[in-house]
């Protein structure tokens, strides 16, 4: 097996502030291969988008954050990069995506201004024309009908829809390795969300593009993953296969997760018991099921 | 623009500010063709025609040295507007980087930067200028300088306030993933989502420069004698009310024309871009 594009091991990260140490991720492992698309699955305050940051390397420049672990990207040891290194890597070999693709962009600018921005990234003394060439190709990618007009547009003069496809083609403008998809389309509505991350299922595959894709919506990730990490209170408690796991969930927690989704059929949303005791346990782990080579 | 220019018009209250600021820019610009006695702007004396009344030829009257008061008054426009724009054309870009330097860096930056903006805005703006004008030479350059160190603090502020939320925005944490530069996002991402309220307070401030410049040389502080000067004009003038009225009145109501204007024009053009106060 060729080397994993991303690599995580025995990740630990924690706060420092006025009242003391808050431990936020306790030792997490995980890999992402060529071409591989990863769910992390978890709920709110769980640790996931930490993890995101923390591969694209922001939240180590803010002041009181203590890392602690291997990060590896494309064979590379992160924490061992310069500044100036990590900084050439971002925008360009891995990209990310946020939940409201409407925010994401500056309503300032044209689209097509910001796709230059972005398209200069990798080739600093791309010219405007070849700039919006380069764009329009890439929009047709996603499947917008207009792509000359929504380049003229503001971002504020297109739907929310409209906003995910852009910021979809312009994440993968610079041929990235790994894409970060923190909870895409959250601020959607839903049909336009499932059409959405179709789209970007099939323009990543076509691209072989790695994606760390981020979600507590279980329903989703069902869709667009090949494989699940479950994240729960800094630790990964579960790890398999897509349809491992949604067949045959392993943890109590990831079994409580699966239970929490509201049946369209009634029935209300169902009861939940609060964080037990066993959601605590490590994972027994089953022949494939744990992180292979990971701290438990 | 044109657009921008025919919604001024539409609304009758800054369609007259609109008027009353194009006549004062032109009466400055062109004041060495409308003046009838373009050379009362400097130390000239004519005891023949001293202190008369508005009439013809002198239409705003004459001062107590003979001087024709219409062609002082569209020099003193002169003056005030050259100061105006200076004064703003250095306090905002020095205020503005300020603001947006605290408000988008936060930290250790930010406590610093806003506390000694702070203590500029602790001290009343008039008695700051005053006091700086009173160590200095009482000239237009320091004029300008004593107003510029009183204005700065007040765009650092509401950059600062507008910074602290953009920064918030998704599109900033895009670039910073991107890996785009801190002068970057500061500039070219915070800085144009800040334009309209800057610009809405500029077009305010204008008028309230323009009077706190004649404020100052009404105390004795500001450009001296004999150019001339809205603020020192009110001020000798007053000493010959009510029998003299036209000493006063005219420099005050010139006052009054351009600052009324400038907040008619800035309180349009907050409606206009949607500025929140």
């Amino acid at each position: 097996m060729s080397e994993p594009t991303l690599l995580i091991r025995d990740l630990h990260l924690s706060f420092r502030t006025y009242t003391g140490i808050i431990d936020v991720l306790h030792g997490i492992s995980l890999h992402i291969a060529k071409g591989e698309r990863v769910a992390l699955v978890g709920e709110s305050g769980s640790g996931k988008s930490v993890t995101a940051r923390l591969i694209i390397g922001l939240l180590q420049m803010a002041r009181g954050t203590r890392v602690d672990g291997l990060l590896q990207f494309e064979g590379r040891d992160l924490e061992k990069l310069s500044q100036s290194e990590r900084h050439a890597l971002r925008g360009t070999r891995m990209s990310m995506i946020f939940q409201d693709p409407t925010s994401s962009l500056n309503p300032v600018y044209t689209v097509g201004a910001q796709f230059h921005e972005v398209l200069r990234r990798s080739a600093p003394g791309i010219g405007k024309t070849q700039a919006m060439e380069r764009a329009t190709a890439l929009l047709d990618e996603v499947l917008i009908p207009d792509p000359a007009r929504v380049l003229a547009s503001y971002p504020f003069q297109l739907s929310g829809g409209m906003n995910q496809r852009v910021m979809i083609a312009m994440a993968l403008a610079n041929e990235p390795s790994l894409l970060i998809a923190d909870e895409p389309g959250t601020a959607l509505d839903v049909t336009v969300q499932a059409q959405t991350l179709k789209l970007m299922r099939d323009v990543v595959t076509r691209h072989g593009t790695s994606v760390l894709f981020i979600s507590h919506n279980l329903g989703v990730v069902r869709e667009f993953a090949d494989r699940v990490y479950v994240i729960y209170k800094g630790r990964l408690v579960e790890q398999a296969r897509t349809d491992d796991l949604f067949d045959n969930p392993q943890h109590p927690y990831t079994q409580a997760l699966m239970r929490a989704i509201p049946r369209i059929t009634g029935g209300g949303i169902p009861d939940i018991e609060e964080a037990s005791e066993r959601f605590h346990e490590p994972l027994i782990v089953h022949e494939s099921c744990g992180e292979p080579g990971g701290a438990r | 623009m044109t657009r921008t220019l025919a919604i001024l018009l539409r609304n009758p209250l800054s369609a007259l500010g609109v008027l009353l600021i194009t006549l004062v820019v032109l009466a400055a610009v062109f004041a060495d063709v409308i003046a009838p006695f373009p050379d009362h702007r400097g130390a000239v004396v004519d005891f023949a025609n001293f202190n008369k009344a508005p009439g013809w030829p002198y239409l705003f009257g004459t001062d107590l040295v003979g001087r024709d008061l219409f062609s002082r008054i569209l020099y003193a426009y002169r003056i005030s507007l050259f100061l105006g724009v200076v004064v703003l054309a250095v306090a905002v870009p020095v205020g503005v980087t300020i603001g947006l330097a605290a408000g988008y860096l936060g930290g250790w930056t930010e406590s610093i930067l806003m506390r000694v903006t702070d203590v500029f805005l602790s001290i009343p703006p008039l008695v700051l200028a005053m006091s700086i004008m009173g160590l200095l030479e009482p000239t237009l350059f320091n004029g300008m300088l004593a107003v510029t160190a009183m204005w700065w603090p007040w765009y650092t502020r509401l950059v600062y306030n507008l910074a602290r939320g953009e920064r918030e925005e998704g599109y900033v944490l895009a670039a910073e993933v991107i890996g785009s530069s801190r002068l970057h996002i500061m500039f070219r991402e915070i800085l144009p989502n800040c334009v309209p309220a800057i610009l809405t307070k500029m077009t305010l401030d204008l008028g309230f420069v323009i009077l706190i410049a004649s404020s100052l040389s009404f105390l004795g502080l500001g450009v001296q004698p004999p150019t001339p000067d809205l603020g020192s004009m009110v001020a000798e003038g007053a000493k010959y009310l009510p029998d003299s009225w036209w000493l006063t009145v005219f420099p005050g109501l010139a006052i009054l024309v351009a600052v009324f204007g400038f907040n008619l024009l800035g309180d349009a053009l907050r409606e206009i871009l949607g500025v929140d106060e």
